[in-house]
């Protein structure tokens, strides 16, 4: 069964409660090695969108949603996770095209442009310890789930699996993007905040799957 | 509004307060150039924001291009995520410039003043940026045999120079020297000042000359002495504040 706008909706509102509830623990990450903004700007950006789910017309794509959301993080955000998360979304966006129902290879689809947008607008490479290192194994795994046949559900929940494994896997690097890169040998020791969030953003879109299915 | 004619340069920063101040400090080597502070977020905390990003490029433009110059990385990706939502024919006329923000700001700004192009505005910035040598030196650094030939072309008597005191009370600090390097920029010949070129604004400033400083501007170009003529009266003149 494929994901349509009842899971894309699901997924932003999702995302806005585990952002919240995760709120103070990402301040606590990005004060560690960054400048403790992550928590606050996530919050307050997915706080923006969700009055604004409401006006979607009849007809709305989970495409148009990704879209709203890009634009929304873009303008609200304020730290580096604005440009970053919104150009994941806008990409993401483009790659669901007009589709009103998004199966497994459609959501790896998406994925993969979601990671492309933020390589191309951070620069950052597998091993910089940024979100890219939670994002590239998880569309790694929703491309091989979808490979494999699994539904859209089990490409999301193999891509959720693969991201928090990439964002724990960060602890011991070193930053070489972002703030945290100023820091040098001692970022070591802490998990980097985008790389959590990218994970809890993609464990929302699973949940939000094994909801619709469940339904 | 954008002053017509001039490239427009934009500060975007974290602090709405460092964006504001470069404005300030940048307008008074460039009054008439547009010049837009994109500082903070939209409710005045610190970050950056795609809006006043957006709405300080628009501001900038006046058809001639606009040189953007951010300070730490977040503001660089906000200042491209802005460009990736310009129309095409606007996003080809705005550059964002990798320098320093306070030093490359100020060169972009006189720049524009002058009225160059985006191209000059952005090697205006670039020239502040860190590693480089200021202008003046690395230029000499370089060209060590042509500073070989310019006194060969001075004792030859090719070239004209004159030697004045500078009589203003800064010397050549920053509003003097944007003006030495204003008018200086005027001229088609190479002319220097103690042997850095007098268009270069951090090669000036950088020579740190004070009241009282004898200062040799010459330049070997045989069409040059109007241009040291002009350049030696103004710093005679004290800039009008002596």
């Amino acid at each position: 069964m494929g994901l349509d706008i009842t899971w894309a909706v699901d997924w932003v509102r999702r995302s806005a409660q585990v952002v919240s509830d995760h709120r103070i623990e990402l301040i606590t990450l990005d004060r560690e090695i960054g400048d403790g903004d992550h928590g606050e700007n996530m919050d307050r950006g997915f706080q923006a969108v969700l009055p604004k789910l409401d006006d979607l017309h009849a007809g709305s794509t989970p495409g148009d949603v990704l879209k709203l959301v890009a634009t929304t993080l873009i303008s609200t955000v304020g730290g580096a996770a604005g440009p970053l998360y919104g150009t994941a979304y806008l990409k993401a966006a483009v790659a669901a095209g007009d589709s009103v129902s998004l199966d497994a290879e459609a959501i790896a689809g998406i994925l993969t442009a979601a990671r492309d947008g933020i390589v191309l607008r951070g620069k950052a490479e597998p091993g910089d310890k940024t979100m890219v290192d939670a994002w590239t194994p998880a569309v790694d795994a929703a491309t091989a789930a979808a490979a494999d046949g699994a539904d859209a559900l089990g490409a999301l929940q193999a891509a959720a699996s693969a991201a928090w494994e990439g964002a724990a896997a960060t602890e011991p690097l070193v930053a070489r993007k972002g703030r945290a890169s100023y820091l040098g040998e001692r970022s070591a020791g802490h998990r980097d905040p985008g790389a959590e969030s990218s994970a809890l953003l993609l464990q929302a879109a699973a949940d939000a799957a094994a909801a619709s299915a469940g339904a | 509004m954008a002053t017509a004619g001039k490239v427009g340069v934009v500060f975007v920063s974290h602090s709405q307060q460092i964006a504001a101040g470069l404005v300030d400090l940048a307008r008074q080597m460039a009054p008439t150039a547009t010049l837009a502070a994109a500082g903070g977020t939209d409710d005045g905390r610190i970050g950056t924001s795609f809006d006043l990003v957006s709405s300080a490029i628009a501001h900038a433009d006046a058809g001639e291009g606009v040189a953007v110059l951010c300070d730490l990385g977040s503001a660089i990706l906000t200042a491209e995520t802005a460009l990736d939502f310009l129309d095409d024919e606007v996003r080809e006329r705005v550059r964002i410039v990798d320098a320093p923000l306070v030093e490359g700001g100020v060169a972009a700004a006189v720049s524009a003043e002058s009225g160059d192009g985006l191209d000059a505005v952005v090697a205006a910035a670039e020239s502040a940026r860190a590693g480089a040598e200021p202008v003046g030196a690395a230029a000499e650094a370089t060209v060590g045999t042509d500073a070989a030939t310019t006194d060969a072309a001075a004792a030859s008597g090719s070239g004209y120079s004159r030697s004045i005191t500078l009589v203003n009370a800064d010397g050549l600090h920053a509003r003097p020297a944007a003006e030495l390097v204003k008018l200086a920029s005027g001229f088609t010949q190479k002319i220097t000042v103690n042997g850095t070129d007098a268009k270069s604004l951090l090669g000036i400033m950088s020579l740190g000359l004070t009241k009282g400083a004898v200062v040799e501007i010459a330049s070997t170009d045989p069409d040059g002495r109007e241009a040291v003529d002009a350049i030696a009266e103004l710093a005679e003149s004290g800039f009008g504040e002596a």
